[in-house]
């Protein structure tokens, strides 16, 4: 983890201007990714993953305001010109969004849109690039690849596209891969084919990835390290076999208990976390987390629980009454 | 088409759907959509209904609701044929039966006001005095967990996805029907708030006596509700069975690989990569004899040459192949 740090997120903060007043989407992150590691970030609908993801990639909404610092390859994204930005982004910095007509262009070709991504980054002539088009393909397992060239993306399925958008976002190589809810909008079988796809290309190039859903069963067995997002802040962030073996913020408890159990009988009722997260243009002056605490105390409605780390310096987590033995907290 | 079946446990069927197709033409062609599925679902039960995306899925709760009227087959509502129903008939009978739809804020009219989308079924009903539709109004949106006098007069954009799903099943609980088809109710959702309409639909149900198709793509939600559950594709049923049971030993090998598709939130169990690549077929040209054997790995020139029908291998569990894994 130390040392071979790719990205560094450091004290960032993006608030948008909405008409009911300013909207912290983003509120004082730190987290590091190292390179050829993956990153799970982890929360609730609205909680700021999309806007975190896209301050790293400077893709924000125009109106937006963000500060802090972003580390990237040794380049501090916020200082570099527009230029060299686009140059890095789709090179060695690269995306995959949920829906992924956000990435495709509908009235390009398949093999277009690779071949010009390939020669945009890369100095490949026509043949050259073709020939590297059809393995990207091959590889993120689409069938007859030669074929599929001159298809245009609503020719394909939602789970083939999705596949061609990670080839194209795997074309130049990048260093690191932001993959913003990539299967959220997919069956489970093409899910898990997706992810495994993921996690292959990622050991073979040695890249490194943050991926961001609402589902801690998605980065279970597939993160090193996990960070869970609420209300913009990062509350809890820990390696990802630590992070299930001892929960230590809440909220990370009340997002696991929430998910349906296969070893639970039909009919048992969830245990949900009750309400919503707060407005996010009308923030707590406590622990965002506290209207839906079931061990909130006085001192949770009064002041703001910073991330700190616990018994290792990996495990941070952000609350005044941590759950001290998962196992109890779950009988 | 052959006939598929799957008896039910209790004899005491509500819905008793029999050897239904249903065929889309586009230009020249005809998509395959559902063909030859039959399934009973017994009063109070909750069926569970799963598949991969195009597999037929709304298409068969749509026809059941005579929505998408049957190329062919019966659809038995508390002993009535509702393919063969008409008018009147067929309007008073649509009263029993509602449905609730994957995408929440689409599926509610952006520009009415919530107390009046909750009443329209009230008012094509014929319910005429004012005064009982706003009670009813109120006393169903209280039931769904929301404050009337907070919701009545605001427009549907105004509400989280959570809530929005809220207000559709206020809509569907609201003629008191007996029979609700439900289709991906929360697959828009994420974890916690599906969690909150998980819990929802079953407290509905049990006070409101309602029997439910449960339609799902992912399987543990299916579990979480549903008494059996029948496993669907490319137009038929591969699996019907007691939900337990068919968790703990799926027959057919797509339950398989359905099941083993759930992400687990346990790292220790790293995510099996068995998973074999490749999608559906065509629903235009569905494969000959088990429309599965593309993507099986048990498949062999049986599967190619005949079409497994439906047939019990345990209590209550009924599969549709040729070598089932039990
Ligand atoms: N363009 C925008 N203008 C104003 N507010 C926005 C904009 N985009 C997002 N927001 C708000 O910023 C907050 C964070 O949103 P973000 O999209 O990052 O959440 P998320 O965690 O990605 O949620 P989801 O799981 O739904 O994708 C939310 O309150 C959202 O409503
Ligand atoms: N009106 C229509 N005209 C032509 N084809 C249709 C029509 N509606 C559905 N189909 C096709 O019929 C098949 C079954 O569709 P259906 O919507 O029932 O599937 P589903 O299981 O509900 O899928 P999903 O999980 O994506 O909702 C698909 O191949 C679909 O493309
Ligand atoms: S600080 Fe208090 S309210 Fe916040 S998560 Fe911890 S116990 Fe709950
Ligand atoms: S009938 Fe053959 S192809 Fe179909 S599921 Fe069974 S083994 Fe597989
Ligand atoms: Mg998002
Ligand atoms: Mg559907």
């Amino acid at each position: 983890m130390n040392g071979n740090i790719l990205l560094s997120v450091e004290d960032v903060v993006v608030d948008l201007p909405t008409p009911r007043g300013n909207l912290r989407a983003v509120d004082h992150v730190d987290l590091t990714v190292g390179a050829g590691r993956t990153l799970g970030v982890v929360g609730e609908s609205g909680c700021g993953k999309t806007m975190l993801s896209r301050a790293v990639l400077q893709l924000l909404p125009k109106k937006a305001k963000l500060s802090g610092r972003v580390m990237f390859d040794g380049q501090d994204l916020l200082q570099l010109p527009p230029e060299k930005l686009r140059k890095l982004r789709g090179r060695s910095l690269a995306v995959v969004f949920q829906d992924p007509m956000t990435s495709l262009n509908p009235v390009l070709t398949i093999g277009t849109q690779l071949i010009e991504t390939l020669q945009e980054h890369l100095e490949l002539d026509d043949a050259a690039a073709t020939r590297r088009s059809v393995e990207l393909l091959a590889a993120v397992g689409i069938p007859a690849p030669e074929q599929r060239l001159a298809q245009y993306p609503h020719q394909l399925s939602g789970g083939m596209r999705q596949r061609v958008a990670i080839a194209i976002a795997l074309s130049c190589e990048p260093k690191l891969l932001i993959a913003d809810e990539p299967t959220t909008a997919l069956d489970v079988t093409i899910q898990a084919q997706i992810l495994d796809l993921l996690a292959r290309e990622q050991r073979r190039r040695h890249m490194a990835m943050i991926i961001i859903t609402h589902d801690l069963g998605v980065v279970a067995g597939r993160t090193d390290e996990v960070a869970v997002m609420y209300a913009g802040r990062v509350v809890e962030r820990a390696p990802t076999p630590a992070l299930f073996k001892k929960m230590r913020m809440p909220y990370t408890e009340a997002l696991l208990a929430a998910l349906p159990k296969l070893d639970a009988a039909p009919h048992t009722p969830l245990p949900a976390i009750s309400g919503r997260p707060p407005d996010p243009t009308r923030p707590l002056r406590g622990c965002s987390f506290s209207p839906r605490c079931r061990y909130a105390v006085a001192r949770c409605q009064n002041e703001k629980p910073a991330l700190e780390a616990a018994e290792t310096k990996a495990h941070q987590f952000a609350c005044f009454h941590p759950i001290e033995d998962h196992a109890d907290a779950n009988a | 088409m052959m006939p598929q079946s799957a008896p039910s446990i209790s004899s005491d069927a509500l819905l008793e759907v029999d050897n239904l197709v249903v065929e889309y033409p586009v230009g020249s062609r005809i998509v395959h959509a559902v063909s030859g599925v039959s399934l009973q679902i017994a009063r109070g039960e909750t069926l569970g209904l799963v598949g991969e995306s195009g597999c037929g899925k709304s298409t068969l709760g749509r026809a059941v609701l005579q929505l998408r009227r049957p190329t062919a087959g019966r659809v038995l509502f508390d002993g009535h044929d509702l393919t063969t129903m008409q008018g009147d008939a067929l309007r008073l009978m649509r009263r029993r039966v509602q449905l609730i739809f994957q995408d929440p804020i689409a599926s509610l009219n952006p520009r009415r006001k919530i107390g009046d989308i909750v009443a329209e079924p009230l008012v094509i009903a014929g319910v005429k005095d004012p005064e009982k539709r706003k009670q009813l109004v109120h006393e169903v949106l209280s039931a769904v967990g929301l404050d009337p006098t907070l919701v009545v007069g605001r427009l549907p954009h105004e509400f989280s996805g959570g809530q929005c799903q809220r207000i559709c099943i206020a809509r569907a609980l609201i003629l008191n029907p007996e029979f609700i088809v439900c289709d991906e109710p929360v697959s828009a959702l994420d974890v916690s708030i599906r969690a909150q309409i998980l819990n929802l639909l079953e407290e509905m149900k049990a006070r409101f006596g309602l029997t439910l198709l449960f339609i799902a793509h992912d399987l543990a939600v299916v579990k979480a509700v549903s008494d059996r559950v029948a496993v669907m594709y490319l137009g038929r049923l591969c699996e019907v069975g007691p939900s337990e049971q068919l968790f703990a030993r799926p027959a057919h090998p797509y339950t398989a690989l359905l099941i083993e598709a759930i992400p687990m939130p346990d790292p220790d169990i790293r995510p099996a990569e068995t998973v074999p690549v490749g999608e559906p077929p065509s629903p235009i040209a569905p494969p000959s004899g088990c429309r599965f054997r593309t993507r099986c790995p048990r498949a062999d020139q049986r599967c190619s040459d005949e079409m497994p029908e439906l047939r019990a291998v345990a209590p209550g569990q009924f599969v549709a192949c040729h070598h089932p894994l039990i």
